[in-house]
């Protein structure tokens, strides 16, 4: 608990923080009320308004698409469907990497170098071929979007939290408990734990843009996200496809999937920086 | 006109001065000792003379080398100055040496840089130079890489690249505190010859080092020069408080004023302890050789030894953090198994450890009163959270801590501080043994010997019998009652506190004796008897591990593995024992 | 030296032999089979396509088939263009590829490193800032939307460059798909070449260094340099995954027939084959080169190259 308000504290300080951090908020937000005031309907084609430029009349905020559907409320959608890919396939990874690392870590010995092995084996794979290899076998399964992309960056958290551990377990305040009879149970519980958690939420944020990355790659080739479900990626491809005429369709879900990214980024290294004078002090 | 002429020197970050209104000079050719403890700016001090402070240093003031002023000159300028006007010496060698590029290749290349010599001519001047250091095979070192020395021959390297462009002033920052005490005789002896008439500034912590090799002193407190006069006066008469305070502190192996302990009771009896550890892919490192100690009720034992004596191991072994290979270890009659966490609880009550590392040994994100009060949580859990804090209170109390640390991090204690925690954590469950592992190493001389003081009194008052493990021989004379010289792993010499700094038996003991450096200009110790350093344990040497080194060394100790006899008291292990 | 080469090597057959078990499994464990999709066909015709395609055996039988075609180099028949075998694809294809993806990756090395380590000379000036500014735009914004956005400016507004690869001679068709490939691997590597030079400068030898008046451009070039791209070497295996993870959406939108061309075309076909073939070269392609970055890091970092 300590840990985590200590880097609340540290956190609210850094201006980096604060500007992404709200920026994300705010499309968030905008992404989840914004298609419920819009008088428009994801699936609604409307044939009288094809390709309309962004305007407020007619409430088409961001335009129209090839088959007359509101680009606003279409783009929400991809948003909302991005992040909530991006957080489950993270959570997916942090459950895998931080078990998967605290006890390499925390057994040590050759537990440890089979384990780790075994991670440098798979880091070295093209993984994002075997993620289409997977949707193609399994038909685009929407589940397994978050399971592939959850496997593939599992294994830069595994590595972290297993260094973090190593390095813990033998730092001399473990040695302390040991001597005064502390079990491992509460070892864990006292001294490993709360010193890990700083470490992982600071990745945990990195690994959301890679999640992202991977999802809308995949939706950008059509092997992710299917019609009429949307997500930003998928949004792309379409407005590439129309790019010429419509540069709008190209140029509004490719704003947001950059801006979205941009702030993860700028999160997640305004957050290890904060991390890294903690440990260094 | 003076080699170099330091005034009014200031250097700050932020709005801190570290360096303030600082005045000195050094003349041509003469030796002198700038001393402080940690964070009086003696090292800063140094890095500004040569221009190598970050670029957020705030420097004020005035720095003339050979009348040419430092400071505010251009990079230009200041890269002709360096190596060959004035070079510097660091403390870590591993560190200090680009661990990519060959040893001679970074001597080359500062001869180049300063169109010196070239090709074939300059490769001739490294090696000649790598000699003159005493780098055994220097056509070999030419070619090694940093990590392929060791660390004696490492700091001779450097010293090498630190004289090969024949500056007239040479700073030597902590040059020996990275080096066993041996090693680091070896080092000052050789600074002390090989510099002829290039002057030598100093830096160092450890006043022993300057009662030896110091013309002159100058004493820094904070950043101001408290002091300065020529060595001997400064000991005999010490002007200022700080100065007679660091002088207390400092090392000493004649002072002795320790009370005998009152009963003789066995504690904990150690027979023919071995540890080993796996190497991956070397084979097995035999970290200690079938060592017997029997430590009694309210004395102090101190174990002793270089790096890699396998002091440490010995004592975690038996403390049951790390496996013992073979060996018994009996603790208040009970046999003792396995690791520390199989033990009984009585047994893991009985026995404490205090850590080298003061910050290190306490978790960041546990307050004090919680790191103190852990111990009771397993030990007296009927204890009420009310009773608990008063124990933890009175515990702290009498490390001499009050109630205002209750609430603080770790991070916020300073490293005195903290070694109380540390000691009121492990005295908090009253145990019959303390184990102190180089409990007071990090410290500066006035903290080291308040934590002295307080086990001191801790003992007297209880009966606490105390195992010091210590690389520092002036700890051991002021503090123990018998002390366990160890060797490659294996027991030389194990001895009463008088015999041992008397008469010690040993070839190696005394060697040590003579290579401590003694804060007293008139009889200041630190001689390089001992030639070499420790062989890989890896590859033991055959009979007596010793005899590489040995300048008595016969037949007998090449082939023969020397039993342990008792002489007037003192258990040795040495052929030649009786005769020497 | 030899021998730690010949470890590494070693060490990546089991690496090699995990790929093509997994994508191997991955392919023959989905459900439903490759020709489902197409008009019903007499169950004779069915077996018989079966039969052809050895799919009528049992799993383990398919993959020791498999496995040894692959030592002779064959990597089985393509589902989809009958009268060629997934080799023959593969050879016609990846010579495209491998010119764009070693342009690319050459390219950023080059920009990368360059601006990553004027940016740690400078560090915190407006170059610096401006540097790490447009570095991480770069990595933040994918691949598939860069591509279109200079298609979209220098193509198709400005008409500067031609957008499309058929028909084009010459260099300039290279240029915009090699640029897309390669800035974010630019953006990349100048960030790490920053920050692993950034440490290195702060390191005690390179205080020594300039201690011994070794000048700025000196002190770089012998002492720092080499640490500093040792972290930029190690990444050379994931920044070829990438290049080629990057290839099959530029490809795809610059219409060059390459080998990620015929992946994706493969991917949503459904043609196992020669989407396997080329997953399982790829794999090697990359296991390969980490295998070379590997050995190339024992030869400069003298630590390693003894254990």
């Amino acid at each position: 608990m300590k840990a985590l308000v200590d880097i609340w504290h540290r956190v609210r300080r850094s201006r980096s923080v604060l500007v992404s951090g709200g920026v994300l908020a705010g499309i968030v937000l905008v992404a989840l009320v914004g298609p419920l005031v819009s008088p428009h309907d994801y699936l609604q084609t409307n044939f009288d308004a094809l390709l309309q430029r962004p305007t407020a009349s007619g409430f088409h905020l961001f335009g129209t698409d090839d088959l007359g559907r509101d680009l606003f409320v279409r783009s929400m959608l991809g948003v909302r469907i991005t992040i909530l890919v991006a957080v489950v396939a993270s959570i997916v990874s942090l459950v895998i990497g931080v078990a998967y690392g605290a006890i390499a870590g925390y057994v040590g010995g050759r537990v440890d170098a089979v384990m780790m092995r075994f991670v440098d084996t798979l880091y070295a794979l093209p993984f994002i071929f075997f993620v289409i290899l997977l949707m193609v076998a399994f038909e685009r399964n929407f589940l397994l979007i978050f399971v592939a992309i959850g496997a593939i960056n599992w294994l830069d958290m595994a590595r972290i939290v297993r260094g973090q551990t190593l390095s813990l377990r033998e730092r001399e305040f473990v040695d302390a408990a040991r001597m005064t009879g502390v079990s491992t149970r509460d070892i864990i519980r006292r001294h490993i734990a709360p010193n890990l958690i700083g470490v992982v939420i600071v990745y945990v944020t990195l690994t959301i843009p890679q999640a992202i990355l991977v999802e809308s790659f995949l939706s950008f080739l059509g092997l992710g996200i299917q019609e009429p479900q949307t997500s930003l990626g998928a949004l792309v491809h379409a407005g590439v496809n129309q790019m010429e005429g419509a540069s709008w369709m190209l140029l509004i879900p490719a704003a947001l999937l950059a801006s979205i990214l941009l702030c993860f980024n700028f999160l997640g290294d305004a957050m290890r920086d904060v991390f890294d004078s903690r440990s260094s002090r | 006109m003076s080699l170099l002429e330091v005034q009014e020197l200031t250097i700050r970050y932020d709005d801190t001065a570290v360096v303030r209104g600082l005045s000195f000079a050094v003349e041509k050719g003469e030796s002198v000792g700038l001393v402080g403890e940690s964070g009086s700016g003696k090292s800063q001090t140094a890095l500004a003379i040569l221009g190598l402070l970050p670029g957020n240093a705030e420097i004020g003031g005035s720095i003339r080398l050979e009348g040419g002023e430092l400071l505010g000159v251009s990079e230009h300028i200041l890269n002709a100055v360096r190596a060959q006007r004035a070079a510097i010496v660091f403390q870590d060698p591993m560190q200090a040496l680009n661990p990519f590029l060959r040893i001679g290749e970074q001597l080359r290349r500062i001869l180049v840089q300063h169109r010196l010599a070239d090709g074939k001519e300059a490769q001739a001047r490294v090696i000649d130079m790598l000699k003159r250091v005493g780098l055994p095979d220097p056509e070999r070192q030419y070619r090694a890489y940093p990590h392929q020395l060791s660390g004696g021959m490492r700091q001779r390297a450097m010293i090498a690249s630190a004289l090969i462009a024949e500056p007239a002033l040479l700073i030597a920052d902590e040059p020996t505190t990275a080096l066993d005490v041996t090693v680091q005789a070896q080092i000052l002896e050789l600074l002390e010859e090989i510099r002829a008439d290039t002057a030598l500034l100093l830096i160092t912590h450890d006043l022993g080092v300057v009662a030896g090799h110091c013309e002159r002193m100058l004493v820094l407190e904070q950043g101001e020069l408290v002091e300065q006069g020529a060595t001997r006066d400064v000991f005999a008469r010490p002007r200022h408080a700080h100065t007679a305070r660091l002088l207390a502190a400092a090392p000493r192996l004649d002072t002795i004023n320790i009370p005998l302990p009152s009963t003789g009771e066995e504690l904990l009896q150690i027979e023919a302890a071995s540890v080993s550890y796996r190497e991956t892919g070397r084979g097995r490192l035999q970290a200690v050789r079938d060592v017997d100690l029997t430590i009694q009720t309210g004395e102090t034992v101190a174990v002793v030894g270089e790096s890699g004596s396998g002091k440490s191991s010995l004592v975690r072994a038996v403390l049951g953090l790390i496996p013992m290979q073979s060996g018994r270890v009996v603790f208040c009659g009970t046999a003792l198994h396995g690791s520390v966490q199989d033990r009984p609880t009585e047994v893991r009550r009985g026995m404490q450890l205090v850590f080298q590392d003061p910050v290190g040994s306490l978790n960041p994100q546990m307050r004090v009163a919680n790191i103190v009060a852990e111990p009771l949580l397993v030990h007296k859990p009927e204890l009420s959270a009310v009773n608990r804090q008063k124990e933890v209170a009175v515990m702290l109390e009498s490390t001499g801590l009050g109630e205002e640390y209750l609430q603080r991090y770790p991070h916020e204690l300073s490293g005195g501080q903290a070694q109380r925690v540390a000691i009121a954590r492990a005295l908090i469950l009253k145990p019959k043994v303390l184990v102190c592992d180089e409990a007071v190493a990090a410290l500066d001389g006035t903290v080291r010997e308040q934590i002295l003081a307080l086990l001191r009194e801790v003992q007297v008052d209880s009966g606490l019998a105390i195992v010091f493990i210590t690389h520092d021989l002036s700890v051991v004379r002021a503090v123990s009652h018998r002390v366990l010289v160890m060797y490659m792993g294996a027991l030389v010499e194990l001895a009463g506190n008088a015999a041992l700094f008397g008469r010690p038996r040993h070839p190696y003991t005394r060697a040590l004796l003579e290579a401590v450096p003694i804060a007293d200009p008139e009889h200041a110790g630190g001689k390089a008897t001992l030639a070499g350093e420790v062989p890989s344990a890896l590859t033991p040497p055959s009979g007596c591990m010793f005899h590489p080194r040995c300048k008595y060394a016969r037949d007998i100790c090449k082939s023969e593995v020397p039993r342990q006899r008792t002489l007037d008291g003192t258990t040795v292990a040495c052929h030649l024992a009786d005769e020497i | 030296m030899l021998r730690y080469a010949l470890l590494r090597l070693l060490g990546a057959i089991p690496t090699l032999f995990l790929v093509i078990v997994l994508a191997f499994l991955m392919v023959h464990a989905a459900p439903g089979g490759p020709f489902d999709d197409e008009r019903v066909l007499p169950a004779e015709i069915e077996e018989n396509i079966a039969a052809a395609y050895h799919l009528d055996e049992p799993l383990h039988k398919q993959f020791i088939r498999y496995l040894s075609g692959l030592v002779h180099g064959d990597l089985g028949p393509s589902y989809r263009y009958r009268d060629h075998t997934v080799g023959e694809l593969i050879g016609t294809a990846f010579p495209v590829s491998l010119k764009l993806g070693a342009m690319a990756m050459l390219l950023a090395l080059v920009v990368g490193v360059a601006a990553g380590s004027f940016a740690a000379l400078r560090r915190n000036t407006l170059l610096d800032r401006s540097v790490m500014a447009v570095a991480m735009t770069g990595i933040s914004i994918p691949i598939f939307v860069i591509a279109p956005l200079l298609v979209l400016l220098l193509a198709v507004r400005l008409q500067w460059l031609p957008a499309g690869w058929s028909g084009n001679v010459g260099a300039t068709k290279f240029v915009l798909p090699v640029i897309a490939l390669a800035l974010p691997q630019i953006a990349y590597i100048a960030r790490l070449t920053r920050a692993s030079m950034i440490d290195v400068l702060a390191s005690d030898f390179v205080r020594t260094a300039r201690a011994q008046g070794l000048g700025t451009t000196a002190v770089v070039r012998y002492h720092a340099l080499k640490p500093a791209l040792l972290p930029v070497l190690s990444y050379m295996g994931p920044a070829a995954a990438a290049i080629l993870t990057g290839s099959v959406v530029v490809e795809e939108i610059f219409g060059i027939p390459g080998l990620g061309q015929f992946f994706v075309r493969g991917a949503l076909n459904r043609d196992y084959t020669l989407v396997l073939g080329i997953v399982v070269f790829y794999a090697a392609l990359v296991v390969l080169l980490n295998l070379v970055v590997d050995i190339l890091y024992g030869v400069i970092d003298p630590r390693i190259r003894q254990r």
